[in-house]
């Protein structure tokens, strides 16, 4: 799949966009028309995706397809719809207005889908409906006359099924003449009274429908399972726990390759170069640092691939439901659980899904706490960490310590999120209660053409970004460390005569009253880059006798013999805290427009990671004595 | 004829019509926003579940589509039981 940019054409290729109602497969239809020819990207300014595409039409003639986001109406609630608005009123800062609109309909929903479809109609610019599920509807039993449909409506009427391929060369024929005919567009028609439309949709609907087939009631039997107040959020923790150990157990070979294959491009290097920085930079630098965190791309890729399932099934809508009460407790609402469950897998992407929460104090407080849910780079600090300190032991029978210390893990930043959250709601984020409106969309088979799109897309965004700032950083982090070279004589590790060593010995006395050395005070620094870098830090650190093979195993034993057990719990509690990587802070800048509040979210959390590990490490003490 | 009363009075499986959202004028915002979800008048809907702990939010099927929302938005809602109006 290419995501190149296409070659720039003489003239700009001719816009078409795609725009509807949530849940009307809008993003289907995007992926069928375009397949492969997509790029991703973010309208500069705001952080709201661009995903646009090339549709070839029959003449030759490649148009750029637009897929713009989800929204009920032209009037924004999220930082998302309002890109929706601004392109097709011509007002978008960075966006030609659309030559042509293809509104896209769901079959089964026509009365509410044709209201805005009306409310487009207004802006006079040429259209074309995709009447997409139209399998679905037949289904059913509904039939609906199309043609009296695009008589009403003055426009072409389409039936698409969007995955399966059908009605798409129908829809291409339907929009090519539209592109001749020139925009007689009116800048910004007046609000529509949404009432009005509605009934009009409503009248329309009525006449079109031939026949009214069955509710769908198997979706609705469905629901009867996963809204239950018992069984509902048992099956949601068990889907949960399912999640969580596909993404530990499935990833654990795929893991083992790229690792392996890191080690292997470093010995290529060591062997090829001679010694001296070049080798130190590529090898330990570059290979080192990117390496460490490119391992986690199939751990990455199969938690997203469980995120896509379970939004693309409309199973998501019913966990947000399930999960409302409990937000409301602590001032969010239902919407925050999807970017949350994201954030386990990495707080970047989960940061980038409040963009559908629609009130600002709400989604800011989402934010600020994502980084609270474990990411799957705290996994290798915690893994160390367990595997050197705590026994190997059965617990009542059927659990295992380790096990359970590293749920436990889990649970402290879960539970820490909520505190903050309700903190931050009745502080610094303090605005009106958050009310909670989602469509629950009709249960449907995830389209494996979708899923494989969208989970290309979330590896690419990934790599770019180990590419980049990943790359960028680590590259600083290896310079800071290697420079400079330690005296002649020296006997120490070279690690602390750098300038890295020389901060972690200036930071060692602020973190002493939490029980940490200086060896973990210097370790910090770079785990500010990812923070998984932290253990390849002490493994530079204490893996003095020169073994470049595999820092894991000899620092299990090395860590036993420096630090205490309060020591290492504590390290453990600042993990659970522990104040974000960078690529976090970067993306939270990005998304709030300035640096006020990643400043703020790298104090709170450095607070309460001082704290945490503070509070452990005088308690264990205290316990152990 | 019954007095119109609230959603959030419905129990699991009634069904009703809706008479009028936010006929006050209280909420014009989250009125708007029932509209585009689908609430209007003459609009039939069945109360589908409760969430647990406490039975907030609510799931509803408004016209064919089904739309969860907390009670204090459904207290906008005035509705009257199904069988006093005819259907839409």
């Amino acid at each position: 799949m290419s995501l190149l940019t296409a070659p720039v054409a003489a003239t700009r290729p001719r816009l078409v966009a795609l725009v509807g109602n949530p849940n009307a497969g809008k993003t289907s239809l995007f992926n069928a028309l375009t397949g492969s020819r997509q790029k991703v990207g973010n309208y500069p300014g705001v952080t709201v995706e661009r995903k646009a595409g090339r549709l070839l039409l029959a003449s030759g003639e490649a148009v750029e397809l637009l897929d713009l986001p989800g929204t009920y109406s032209l009037t924004p609630r999220s930082p998302d719809e309002e890109v929706t608005r601004d392109v097709v009123l011509g007002t978008a800062a960075h966006e030609s207005r659309p030559d042509v609109i293809v509104a896209v309909v769901d079959t089964t929903n026509l009365r509410n889908h044709l209201r805005f479809v009306l409310e487009l109609r207004r802006l006079g610019l040429p259209m074309v409906v995709a009447l997409n599920m139209a399998d679905l509807a037949e289904r059913d039993g509904t039939r609906i006359d199309t043609s009296e449909l695009s008589v009403i409506l003055g426009m072409p009427v389409i039936p698409t099924v969007a995955v399966r391929r059908r009605g798409l060369t129908e829809l291409a024929a339907a929009v090519a003449p539209l592109l001749e005919l020139g925009t007689t567009a009116h800048a910004a028609p007046p609000a529509a009274d949404i009432t009005l439309l509605q009934r009009e949709a409503r009248t329309i609907a009525h006449a079109v429908t031939i026949e009214t087939g069955g509710a769908k009631r198997w979706s609705q039997r469905l629901d009867a399972l996963t809204l239950h107040p018992v069984a509902g959020p048992f099956l949601l923790a068990a889907l949960l726990f399912l999640m969580f150990q596909g993404v530990f157990s499935l990833a654990e070979a795929p893991m083992q390759a790229l690792a392996g294959g890191v080690v292997w491009l470093q010995d290529q290097v060591n062997t090829l170069l001679p010694a001296g920085w070049l080798r130190s930079l590529l090898s330990d630098g570059v290979l080192g640092g990117v390496g460490a965190v490119v391992v986690f791309l199939p751990q990455i890729l199969i938690l997203f691939l469980f995120i896509l399932l379970l939004e693309q099934s409309g199973y998501m809508v019913r966990a947000a439901f399930l999960m409302d009460r409990l937000m409301a407790r602590v001032g969010l609402n239902g919407r925050a659980f999807i970017p949350l469950i994201s954030s386990f897998a990495c707080a970047i992407p989960g940061i980038m899904a409040t963009r559908t929460i629609d009130a600002p104090k709400d989604r800011l407080t989402t934010i600020l706490i994502a980084p609270l849910m474990t990411c799957s780079a705290r996994l290798p600090v915690y893994a160390i960490i367990i595997a050197a300190f705590i026994p190997d032991l059965r617990v009542a029978g059927i659990f295992n310590l380790q096990g359970l210390v590293l749920f436990a893990l889990y649970a402290f930043g879960v539970g820490g999120a909520l505190l903050a959250a309700w903190v931050l709601r009745r502080t610094v984020t303090k605005g009106p209660t958050p009310t909670f409106l989602m469509e629950m969309p009709k249960y449907q088979w995830p389209a494996p053409r979708d899923i494989f799109i969208g989970l290309w897309q979330r590896a690419w965004a990934f790599l770019a970004r180990a590419g980049t700032i990943i790359l960028a950083s680590t590259v600083v982090l290896w310079a800071l460390a290697s420079w400079p070279n330690p005296p002649a004589g020296a006997t120490r590790p070279a690690l602390e005569y750098s300038i890295a060593g020389k901060i972690g010995a200036a930071l060692e006395p602020v973190f002493r009253p939490i029980g940490f050395n200086k060896e973990i005070a210097l370790a910090l620094v770079p785990g500010m880059a990812a923070r998984e870098v932290a253990i390849s830090a002490l493994g530079t650190v204490y893996a003095l006798q020169g073994t470049d093979e595999d820092h894991a195993e000899p620092l299990v034993g090395a860590l036993r013999a420096a630090w205490s057990l309060p020591t290492a719990l504590a390290f453990l509690a600042w993990y659970v805290f522990a104040p974000q990587c960078i690529s976090t802070l970067a993306v939270t800048r990005r998304e709030t427009n300035g640096w006020k509040w990643p400043a703020f979210m790298f104090g709170y959390l450095f607070a309460m990671a001082y704290a945490g590990a503070g509070i452990t490490y005088w308690l264990a003490r205290w316990l152990l004595a | 004829m019954t007095t119109p009363y609230a959603i959030n009075s419905m129990q699991r499986g009634d069904t009703a019509i809706i008479i009028a959202v936010d006929p006050e004028g209280r909420d014009p915002v989250s009125a708007r926003r029932l509209h585009e979800m689908g609430f209007d008048e003459g609009v039939d809907i069945e109360l589908l579940h409760r969430a647990p702990l406490g039975g907030d939010p609510l799931a509803l099927r408004v016209g064919n589509m089904t739309v969860a929302l907390r009670q204090a938005l459904a207290a906008l809602v005035e509705v009257t039981p199904a069988t006093d109006a005819p259907a839409a």
